[in-house]
């Protein structure tokens, strides 16, 4: 019987970690974002939508390469995070948080959007005329009624932040407990031909992706829809 | 509307003035409405009566101004926003919250009325409305296009509003459903002390519901004054309508229980009309549409119709090459509309100023 390798247990710790405050800050984030791109009316907004679209069809490395650049020593971020006495992001946790965010940022807004959308603006214009004041259309309103658009895009973001691996190499290389997520692991794993151990995490990886995806398609259709 | 015309508009009612450019429309418009009844605003599809709705609710902004009971709304510095505007406002659709219950959404608006501004409470609407087996369902999914739009009535009403604006509730509806509905905004048109303001595109609708009407083409008024004069006017489109026609107040003076019948008096003459409810109100609207109406120089003798009234010709106008309609004061206040052909109007010598029989086949009462 194959024990779990406590250096494996610190990864998938790590790992709910990394995905759990990404998804919070994904929703701090995203649903502004959605706001605007669901309300507004400027002209760029589809330069926006776009932008936020990229990860969609990037190769993770490129992203991550490009994050590495511009966070590293030479970059605009690196020297600005310099300044600021916080050392550069790569290869740290909080390095790993960013180019998470970046990279899931569309899995959060187009489920949280399109939620927007097809709630449209009367509810929230009956809700004035019953004396609502904006923040209170918003939480009392628009938040329950474009609830399933929010749980999706929780679970999608936490779904999607477990299971990235690109971004991570290029940005956050290997160091145990700090940047080494479980699929990092199961990459040291079979480099090392250690298979036992890399099926007990990759296992486990599938089944509970499989669990989010029945818990998605069971929820009901708007949510499935984004995924389908 | 001119200036002097507004400044006569009663000083605690609506004044708005407000003009907006859409793609497609242009909005300028002016009008004042009094501080109590209903003031019908009609006109056709596309003539800027839903968007000028919306600029009082301060949902749509519009460069202008607005005052209700002497408070500013809007002018050239401030714009109040919809939320702080004690106003209600009932949507074409009935819009209610379906993430809440029939009573959490009559209460949503009640729920942020301080208690010290709340005129009407909860019990007085669901009775008002007929609500009372619905106040229990939790699911509004599954309710009536009448009982929504009945709900969400009362969900605006609850917020004890000034001034009531409703966008067309009915035309959302099937004709049950409205039967269902229109003695329940009669009732309100009855009970309720505040404006209301009642867009329509139905002259059925509006000859029912309101007391005022402002009548609106392209984004513009094009008149605006009392009801059953307005309705009257061969000056104006609706004089001109397949379904034009003229509305009489009346007292229920009498029942006839032999024939079946009801006479309804009004200073100008009685009219007999099918027997009404014993128990329905003393007072009653009726509608005589011009082509119910036929004309005679002399008193008819031998006639089935029952209905003969003594009037005089005040105008003649021509529709079309073969009609024309007239115009004609019974007693002192009302007005009928007569739709007749041209032969008929030179072979009886109509002209303005005569005295003649206006017959009428048929009324519709109103409520």
């Amino acid at each position: 019987m194959h024990t779990i390798d406590p250096n494996d247990l610190q990864a998938v710790w790590l790992t709910l970690k990394l995905a759990s405050v990404t998804s919070f800050l994904l929703l701090l984030i995203g649903t502004p974002l959605s706001w605007w791109l669901a309300y507004s009316s400027k002209w760029y907004r589809g330069i926006v939508a776009a932008l936020i679209a990229l990860p969609l069809v990037l190769p993770p490395t490129v992203l991550g390469f490009y994050l590495l650049l511009l966070m590293g020593p030479q970059g605009i971020v690196g020297a600005l995070t310099n300044a600021l006495h916080l050392g550069t992001l790569p290869f740290t946790f909080a390095g790993l948080v960013v180019g998470s965010v970046l990279f899931s940022l569309p899995f959060a807004v187009l489920p949280i959007r399109s939620a927007f959308e097809a709630m449209g603006t009367r509810p929230l214009e009956v809700a004035a005329t019953l004396r609502a004041s904006g923040w209170d259309r918003f939480v009392s309103v628009a938040l329950p009624l474009s609830r399933s658009g929010f749980l999706a895009a929780i679970i999608l973001a936490f779904a999607h932040t477990v299971g990235e691996f690109g971004v991570v190499l290029m940005l956050g290389g290997n160091i145990p407990g700090e940047t080494r997520v479980l699929s990092v692991a199961i990459y040291n794993h079979v480099e090392a031909m250690e298979y036992g151990a890399a099926h007990w995490l990759a296992g486990g990886m599938v089944l509970f992706s499989f669990i989010v995806l029945v818990g998605l398609y069971l929820s009901g259709g708007k949510i499935s829809q984004v995924v389908r | 509307m001119t200036q002097i015309q507004l400044a006569r508009m009663d000083s605690n009612g609506i004044r708005a003035d407000f003009k907006l450019r859409l793609d497609s429309f242009a909005l300028d418009a002016a009008f004042g409405a009094p501080s109590a009844g209903v003031t019908a605003l009609f006109g056709p599809s596309g003539s800027g009566k839903t968007t000028l709705l919306r600029c009082i609710a301060g949902l749509e902004r519009a460069a202008g101004s607005l005052h209700v009971d002497g408070e500013v709304w809007q002018d050239e510095t401030r714009f109040v926003a919809t939320h702080k505007r004690p106003l209600g406002y009932v949507f074409q659709e009935a819009s209610l919250f379906s993430h809440l219950s029939v009573r959490a959404n009559l209460e949503y608006g009640l729920k942020r009325v301080a208690s010290a501004e709340r005129k009407v409470d909860l019990e007085q609407v669901v009775e008002w409305l007929g609500l009372e087996r619905l106040i229990g369902r939790g699911d509004t999914a599954k309710l009536s296009g009448g009982e929504r739009q009945r709900i969400a009535i009362g969900r605006a009403l609850l917020t004890s509003p000034r001034i009531l604006l409703m966008d067309e509730p009915l035309a959302a509806l099937d004709s049950a459903s409205k039967q269902d509905i229109l003695p329940y905004l009669e009732r309100l048109h009855r009970e309720l002390k505040i404006p209301v303001l009642y867009v329509s595109h139905s002259l059925d609708e509006v000859a029912r519901l309101a007391d005022h009407l402002v009548l609106l083409e392209q984004g513009r008024v094009i008149a605006s004054g009392a009801l059953m004069e307005t309705l009257a006017r061969l000056d104006l489109p609706t004089g001109h309508f397949d379904d034009a026609g003229a509305v009489i107040e009346a007292a229920v003076a009498h029942h006839d229980e032999t024939y079946h019948l009801t006479r309804l008096d009004f200073p100008g003459g009685c009219l007999w009309v099918g027997k009404v409810d014993q128990s329905s109100s003393r007072r009653v609207r009726a509608r005589v549409l011009a082509r119910d109406v036929s004309i005679a120089i002399q008193q008819p003798q031998g006639s089935s119709i029952n209905n003969i009234l003594n009037a005089r010709i005040e105008e003649i106008r021509d529709e079309g090459p073969d009609k024309v309609i007239v115009r004609m004061k019974v007693g002192d206040t009302h007005m009928l509309l007569s739709r007749i052909t041209r032969r008929s109007r030179d072979h009886l010598g109509l002209t303005v100023g005569k005295d003649v029989f206006a017959q009428v086949k048929s009324v519709a009462l109103m409520s």
